[in-house]
This record gives structure tokens, C-alpha cells and sequence, in this order.
């Protein structure tokens, strides 16, 4: 039995290596691409950026209205609903934005980096590449990393402010809150700090989501279970890291 | 630089495993140049896996691959990918790029390698498309062609930079007659139009015999015969006879090792 | 040819939309100024108590947001608490015997130092130290008098 324990603990931490040094590669492949074959990393913007911002948005407004209606009734109790703006924006800014965007994200476009590349894996596409002596890595897997790395910020702050302005639309237009008052409670209690603590979780987070993406679907094992497979993996394994990435920053700001 | 030989690629004493299964053991195989090689062998006895040795993808366990004389396991990363530029590989399946049009396809090496404005672009693509004879697919999709199309497409891919080896895995598989025998056509012309050399894997007898200048039959890990598609029919040995005519049972069984078929049937075996 | 077009305009309003919600966030949600060291001047002052009074919490007068707390530390000589405040270089007609107290914003607020006007000629510039200061009130301690209180009257019934 222990020596089963002991296989396995070796083979996570090969495993883990083996992500480390992918990881690595990727970084040092990202300054070419970024300078020389911007169009590349655009393009991948578009798929992992472009095309979620619908549903951020969406989602962004209906967790801001929730926040409204569950800060406007828990405050209610202190009579202090005017707060509601900012227990909205400390919210969304700081905890609600990043994760839910990065979990959204890694739902959306984490799953679809994967298969795709687990599909080109599969269909010997990478191999032909490699054959015509193309780096699939620098062709294929950095700019749909660096995509998502761009994107992920920005699609935490469109959250946020989506959000914002759907605890406005419940708070100030449905409930009666006084619209100076929550703006004016949300500027008085916020700062810059708070404001780049959720930008640099966002990017933290963006980092984690497309490396385990990509990393998924160039490991995948070439068959269409295989594929299955590591786009589930993909969204497991990005919700539960960026969860104790989350955990790990809030400790270390405060 | 290149010794001036007829070969050339030249496999020497060739060791490789796959885990415990042993694939290759002193293997030899040298493809001439100008010619067009065939490499023959029943299913899994790593024919692909060749292909893979000989373009480094794969590193051999002992021996040597020469290619022009210079040995590819030896070489360092820009120098391998120098080398791959000459090669042209044409895939089982194509393995076209999925996202992108035949045109953007036949293009992409170019794109990749060279600096060529795209009116120099679309000329090459528009010829290597000609010779193969689909200059009028050029807008398609992958997923609009049929297989024997795609793998035209792949064709004229592999050829755009001009390499002078071309690598053909297993090219016939799942083609109807008429595509089987544009691909023996071009393979044919292509060779000798160019002066190039070409490398064929594959275990359709007719098309080979069609084609080939010089077979090599691997069974076993070791080429079990080689020479003329001519010579190879003529051949006494029970291995070559049995592949190159196509009979059911011989040294490769009909019967998967199984115990005892009285035994089995009468249930005495299970105790 | 087309296609790269609209990605690239995709991409483009994509990146637009995400950049103009940075910029809202961080220019409406936050304390707008934030009081740069240059245009400020330093005054310090001494609590007993301090309460929960935080760096960068406001100081205002007359209700108004002049400058914020730098720093809160302990003086282990005197025993008491030092604050220092920036306060906006453009308010330099603030009577040095003006009064600084801790308050609470609303009920459960933060806390911030309210500063009232004193009646002096002579101004606070960079460096001169606030006499007057109340501590903050402590909700236990107040508590605990209402209580004493309580008893002590009731006693006396």
C-alpha cells in the first residue's frame, strides 16, 4: 500500500515538474511572439476575450443585482443600507470579479484552448508542424497563453463594473438607496490599493487559467475520450488553484 | 560536408524500443538518391515509427541514422530544424491545419520560413496547387475535402518549399481506386520532375509494385527482404511470400495465441 | 481576409470595453485625490486613544475631506499614541489651537479625525503639532460606564 502512495506522490511531483518547466518554456518563448507575431496573440484575444464577454457580462449584472438585494437586507438590519455600495464594490472588486470571472473564463475559454489543442494533437497536426520545422509551442500554445493572459484582466474589470451598476440598478432604482450615497460611500471607503489587489488577482488568475488550458490540451491523450477528459480536467483543476491562489493573495494584502 | 554517396539516407544497425516491446534490432536500410524507396511491412511493425527515427523526432536506442552523412541524433536544435526544411511529410491523414483554407495551408511554411511578399506567396502555392491539380480548391476548408483531396492538399504542402526528400506515411490507406491512382501519378512525377528523392511507407503491394524502384520488407525489427518489387515476388522466403501475396496464414498466424481449442470448448482449461 | 478584419475589430472593442472599465474603477470607485507628498504639509498630534483609526483615514473640517492620516504609532516615552496628518498645503489658515477628534463615520463606520476651528492668529504649517486632541470613544468603556452608572443609581434608590 505505501508503495503505492509512494508511486503516486512521485509521479504528482514528476507531473509538476514536467507543468514548471512547460511553464518556463512558454515564458521564454512569449517575448519573440509578443514583437513579431502580434497578429497571432490578437487573434487568440479575440477567442479567449472577445468572445466571453457576453457571458461576464450577463453574469456580471446578476451577481451585482444579488449583491444589492443581499447587502441592501442584511444591512437593513444595522440601518445602514446607504453602505450598501460599498459592501457591493468590496465584493465585486476584490473577491467577486477575479474569481468568478476567472471560473467563467476557464468554463468558456479554458475548455475550448484545450480541446482545440488536444484535437490537433490528435489529428497529428502539432507533428506535422514540428515536421515542417515550426515550434508548435511558439506557434500554437504561446499566443493562446499570452491571449489569455490579456484577456483575463480585462474581462475582471468589465465584471466589476457590470456589477456595479446592476447593484446600482437594485439598490438605487428598486430599493430607494440614495444614489449620492452609494456612489459617494463606494469613493470614501475604496482605494487604489483595493482596486489593484482585484486587478493583480485577475492577472494571477489569467495566468493559472491559460497555462493549465494549454497545458491540458498539449498533454491530452490523442483520442476523443483522451480530449473529453482533459477539458474536464482543465476546469477542475483551474477552479480549484485559482481558489487557493485567491485564498493565498487575500492573506498576504492583509 | 556530404560525402558524395548514392545514399541519401542511410540507416545503420538500428536499435529501438518501446518500452519492453523491441521495435527495431540491427536494422539497415539506405534510400538512394533520385529513387523512389518503399518500405513495406505487415501493421505494427513499426513502419511510422521509422519515419519518426530517421526525421529525429524519435532518438534511436543504438546505431546510426545518417542522413547525406551526417548523423541526425548528433545534430543541435537549429540545425534539426534546418534539416527538416528539406523534408517534405506527407501525413497519414493529411494532418491539414483545421482553421485555416487549402490556400493558407500550402502557404504556411512559406509564411513561417521566408520573408516572401504574398504576390511571390501566391504564385508558389498556386503552382504547387496546379500540380497537384487542385488550384480551383484553393478557398475550401479541411473539412470540406474528401480524403483522397486532403491528402492532394498535404501533398502540395509538403512539396511548397522545395525540399529534396519527400516522405510519403502510408498514403493509399482508405483511398477509392481513382485517388489511389492520382497519388501513384504524382508520386511518380513528382520524383522525377524534381530529381528528388522519395520515401514511402506503406503496405499496399499493387500501388508499390506501380511505383517503387526499390523495396525494403521489415519484419520482425529486421528487413526480412529487399530490392526490386520484381525481385521481392520472386522471392523463395516464407515472410516475403506471405506478405507480398497476400495469403491468410504463414509465419505471421492466422491464430492469436489462445490455449487449446478442445480444452477451451470442453471447459477443461477452467479449473 | 474578411474574417481577420472583424477579429480584429472584435478584438479591438473587446479591449477598449475592458480598459474603460480599469479606468471607471479606478477613477470612480476610489478617493478620487489621494493627497501626493508634495502639495501637503505634515502636522502631528497626540492621542490617549486611538480607537481603530487607520492610515490613510480622512481628516476633514467642517465636514470636508482636507488631508488623510500618514501615520499612527506609539510613543513608548510618553505612552500615548502619535498621528500624523498631510493636510493639503492649500488650507494653510487652520488656527493652531485647533481641536482634533476621533469620530466614527455613521454607525459602524470607519474612523476618521475631525478637526474644529480654535481661535488663534498663528497658523499650522509643516510640522506644528496639534495640542488639543480627544481620544476616541471606546464603546466597551462607555458601556461599562452606563452600567456603573446604572448601579450606583440604583443603589441609590
Amino acid at each position: 500500500m505505501f508503495r503505492e502512495i509512494y508511486y503516486t506522490i512521485l509521479e504528482f511531483l514528476r507531473t509538476f515538474g514536467a507543468f514548471q518547466l512547460f511553464f518556463l518554456r512558454l515564458l521564454q518563448h512569449s517575448p519573440s511572439i509578443l514583437f513579431r507575431r502580434f497578429g497571432l496573440v490578437v487573434k487568440q484575444v479575440h477567442n479567449a476575450g472577445a468572445l466571453s464577454i457576453v457571458i461576464i457580462m450577463v453574469c456580471g449584472l446578476f451577481v451585482g443585482g444579488v449583491l444589492g438585494l443581499q447587502g441592501y437586507s442584511n444591512l437593513a438590519r444595522f440601518n445602514a443600507e446607504d453602505s450598501v455600495g460599498t459592501f457591493a464594490a468590496f465584493a465585486l472588486i476584490k473577491e467577486l470579479g477575479p474569481v468568478i470571472t476567472a471560473l467563467l473564463f476557464a468554463g468558456r475559454a479554458g475548455t475550448a484552448l484545450a480541446s482545440e489543442i488536444g484535437l490537433m494533437k490528435a489529428t497529428d497536426q502539432l507533428s506535422a508542424m514540428e515536421m515542417m520545422a515550426v515550434n508548435p509551442l511558439s506557434r500554437v500554445l504561446v499566443p493562446r497563453f499570452l491571449g489569455g493572459i490579456i484577456s483575463m484582466p480585462l474581462l475582471a474589470a468589465v465584471f466589476s463594473t457590470i456589477g456595479l451598476f446592476g447593484a446600482h440598478l437594485v439598490g438605487v432604482s428598486l430599493l430607494g438607496v440614495d444614489v449620492g450615497a452609494f456612489w459617494q460611500q463606494i469613493q470614501q471607503s475604496l482605494d487604489l490599493a483595493d482596486v489593484f489587489e482585484g486587478v493583480v488577482k485577475s492577472v494571477v488568475f489569467g495566468v493559472l487559467a491559460s497555462l493549465l488550458a494549454v497545458w491540458e490540451g498539449y498533454n491530452a491523450i490523442p483520442t476523443a475520450e483522451g480530449v473529453g477528459r482533459a477539458t474536464t480536467r482543465t476546469v477542475v483543476i483551474t477552479a480549484i488553484a485559482v481558489l487557493f491562489f485567491d485564498f493565498i493573495i487575500t492573506a498576504i494584502v492583509l | 560536408m556530404a560525402a558524395a554517396t548514392n545514399s541519401v539516407i542511410e540507416v545503420r544497425n538500428l536499435d529501438f524500443s518501446r518500452g519492453a516491446r523491441r521495435i527495431f534490432k540491427n536494422l539497415n536500410v539506405t534510400i538512394e538518391r533520385g529513387k523512389v524507396t518503399a518500405i513495406m511491412g505487415p501493421s505494427g511493425t513499426g513502419k511510422t515509427t521509422l519515419l519518426r527515427l530517421i526525421t529525429r523526432q524519435l532518438i534511436p536506442d543504438r546505431g546510426q541514422i545518417l542522413v547525406d552523412g551526417v548523423d541526425v541524433a548528433k545534430l543541435s536544435q537549429a540545425q534539426l530544424y534546418q534539416l527538416r526544411q528539406r523534408f517534405g511529410m506527407l501525413f497519414q491523414n493529411g494532418a491539414l491545419l483545421t482553421d485555416m483554407s487549402v490556400f493558407e495551408n500550402v502557404a504556411f511554411p512559406l509564411r513561417e520560413h521566408t520573408r516572401l511578399t504574398n504576390r511571390l506567396i501566391r504564385h508558389v502555392v498556386l503552382t504547387k496547387l496546379h500540380a497537384v491539380g487542385l488550384r480551383g480548391a484553393a478557398d475550401m476548408m479541411p473539412a470540406e475535402l474528401s480524403g483522397g483531396m486532403a491528402r492532394r492538399v498535404a501533398l502540395a504542402r509538403a512539396m511548397v518549399m522545395d525540399p529534396d526528400i519527400l516522405i510519403y506515411d502510408e498514403p493509399f490507406v482508405g483511398l477509392d481506386p481513382i485517388s489511389m491512382g492520382v497519388i501513384v501519378r504524382l508520386v511518380r512525377r513528382m520524383n522525377d520532375a524534381l530529381g528528388i528523392s522519395s520515401v514511402l511507407v506503406s503496405h499496399d503491394v499493387k500501388e508499390i509494385s506501380a511505383v517503387a524502384d526499390c523495396s525494403f520488407l521489415i519484419s520482425d525489427g529486421r528487413v526480412a527482404a529487399s530490392g526490386s518489387p520484381d525481385e521481392l515476388r520472386s522471392e523463395s522466403s516464407d515472410v516475403v511470400r506471405q506478405f507480398m501475396h497476400g495469403m491468410a496464414d504463414g509465419p505471421v498466424a492466422f491464430h492469436f495465441e489462445a490455449p487449446d481449442y478442445a480444452e477451451q470448448l470442453l471447459g477443461r482449461d477452467v479449473d | 481576409m474578411q474574417q481577420t478584419r472583424a477579429v480584429e475589430l472584435g478584438t479591438g472593442l473587446f479591449v477598449l470595453l475592458g480598459v474603460g472599465a480599469l479606468f471607471f474603477l479606478t477613477t470612480q470607485t476610489t478617493g478620487g485625490n489621494d493627497f501626493s507628498a508634495s502639495d501637503t504639509f505634515e502636522v502631528p498630534a497626540r492621542f490617549e486613544n486611538v480607537g481603530s483609526l487607520k492610515r490613510r483615514a480622512p481628516v476633514s473640517m467642517a465636514g470636508v475631506t482636507i488631508g488623510r492620516i500618514a501615520t499612527v504609532e506609539f510613543d513608548p516615552a510618553s505612552l500615548e499614541a502619535v498621528v500624523v496628518f498631510i493636510i493639503d498645503s492649500r488650507y494653510d489658515q487652520i488656527p493652531d489651537d485647533s481641536d482634533a477628534s476621533i469620530l466614527t463615520a455613521g454607525l459602524l463606520g470607519s474612523q476618521y479625525i475631525a478637526l474644529q476651528a480654535g481661535g488663534s492668529e498663528t497658523y499650522l504649517e509643516n510640522g506644528s503639532e496639534i495640542m488639543f486632541t480627544q481620544s476616541a470613544i471606546v464603546l466597551e468603556n462607555l458601556i461599562g460606564k452606563y452600567l456603573f452608572n446604572r448601579e450606583s443609581g440604583a443603589e441609590d434608590e
